[in-house]
């Protein structure tokens, strides 16, 4: 066991806990932030992805000694911002949304590409997001919700 | 239950690496699958494990005379937005795994993983990338060909790591860079390529492709590459026929790989023009 200390959702965290283990599960079981999804568990479908230090990372693929230091920010912290709630509605509005489990990932991917680049092309997106899976919806509506909340939530990003 | 060890220095790091045999984690994306236990517990690590990724000295990409150099530790996004990366390295790159994924993950680890599908070395081949390694008093390098054993199996001994890759900034006149897979993203390669040429008065100088994914370690061949000059398209092609020899496996099979091979080598040749 070793002392780990991150930022968690804004906030400084110290655990004592095994390095090895994935920042998933830690971030899931030791902090009870359950937005988090575990999907594949082998980095293909990006449902645990999360912001360290603000880019997208698959957690499942992190082990919890590697965010020594980082700024960690799940989908749960997220969620109480001004960006979220641009996302949200698009996401909404689009009707990108169907049984959810992915949705975590795609709006945490979408933040991580608009802090990036603000206006992103059609393509932009695609790339940014092809690391998530979605089995409801088709991914149509989900680029679209991206294009619309970058319209929407010009000056946020 | 094994130990985990995370240095704040490389100097650290190396003290530590030589009092004990232990598993390098780097980005942790190839490991941590592989060591996978069920949701909740601790991977299944069965030696002791250094945690390297974070160590701020392995993190760079430098130009320097014909050259350039990259930390071992430098993760793939950096690499693919950096000014100096050679545009070929850029582009395989862009088509390894998905932005998750590239945030963490390491070059170094990618060339200690030493996977025959591994996307950043037939690049780092044609290349002629030599691979620093250092251990605690000792270093020394190594062009990739002779660090990479075979599958999973690299000359590292137990007391090294690698610190640093130095390729050979080669600004080729022509690249083709093409990735086969299942899927765009997050695929494992059925088959990967690199190839650039350059010219001079209209003939080729310099003629250079590597195959990854249809062999235990990547295909390139320096001694046909010297000779191309003298030979037509379908020559070429029938000796590069000869040293590919891929296998079934779970992603695809012997014969599809070998055929894609050729098409593409044949699309290289084809966009070398003198070939045509």
């Amino acid at each position: 066991m070793t002392e780990i200390e991150f930022v968690l959702n804004g906030k400084n965290v110290t655990i004592d806990v095994d390095p090895t283990k994935r920042l998933l599960d830690v971030l899931r079981e030791d902090f009870g932030l359950t937005g988090v999804k575990e999907g594949c568990g082998e980095g293909e479908c990006g449902a645990c992805s999360v912001l360290v230090n603000h880019e997208i990372v698959s957690s499942c693929l992190m082990p919890v000694g590697n965010a020594m230091g980082k700024d960690i920010v799940t989908i749960d912290g997220f969620s109480k911002t001004e960006r979220y709630r641009v996302i949200h509605g698009a996401y909404e509005d689009e009707g990108a949304v169907q049984c959810g489990f992915c949705i975590p990932g795609m709006v945490i991917a979408t933040e991580s590409l608009l802090n990036k680049n603000p206006d992103p092309t059609e393509d932009e997106i695609k790339d940014a997001l092809s690391g998530n899976l979605c089995r409801c919806t088709g991914y149509n509506m989900i680029v679209s919700a991206v294009l619309r909340a970058a319209e929407r939530g010009k000056g946020l990003w | 239950m094994v130990k985990s060890f995370i240095p704040g220095t490389y100097e650290e790091a190396l003290e530590l690496l030589d009092k004990n045999e232990m598993i390098l984690m780097a980005g942790g994306t190839d490991l941590m699958v592989k060591k996978r236990n069920w949701a909740g517990l601790s991977p299944l690590f069965d030696k002791d494990v250094l945690f390297i990724s974070e160590l701020r000295e392995l993190k760079y990409i430098r130009k320097s005379g014909g050259f350039i150099h990259i930390g071992a530790m430098t993760t793939l996004e950096d690499i693919l937005v950096h000014r100096e990366t050679p545009e070929i390295l850029r582009k395989a790159v862009l088509l390894m795994a998905s932005p998750g994924i590239r945030h963490i993950a390491t070059l170094g680890g990618n060339i200690g993983n030493a996977s025959p599908a591994g996307d950043s070395l037939p690049v780092l081949y044609i290349l002629d990338a030599k691979i620093v390694i250092d251990g605690k008093g000792t270093e020394r390098m190594v062009p990739i060909e002779e660090f990479i054993l075979g599958p999973g199996k690299v000359y590292l001994e137990s007391r090294e790591m690698i610190k640093e890759i130095v390729i050979n900034d080669v600004r080729f006149d022509m690249i083709h860079y093409e990735k086969i897979g299942g899927r765009k993203s997050d695929a494992i390669s059925k088959i990967s390529f690199a190839g650039g040429i350059s010219y001079k008065k209209g003939r080729i100088d310099e003629f250079r492709c590597a195959f990854g994914a249809v062999a235990p370690t990547v295909v390139r061949s320096r001694k046909l590459e010297a000779s191309v000059n003298g030979l037509g398209a379908e020559e070429i092609k029938k000796s590069y026929a000869e040293l590919i020899r891929p296998i079934d496996d779970q992603r695809s099979t012997a014969v599809y790989r070998k055929k894609v091979c050729m098409n593409i080598l044949d699309e290289f040749l084809d966009k070398a023009g003198e070939y045509k």
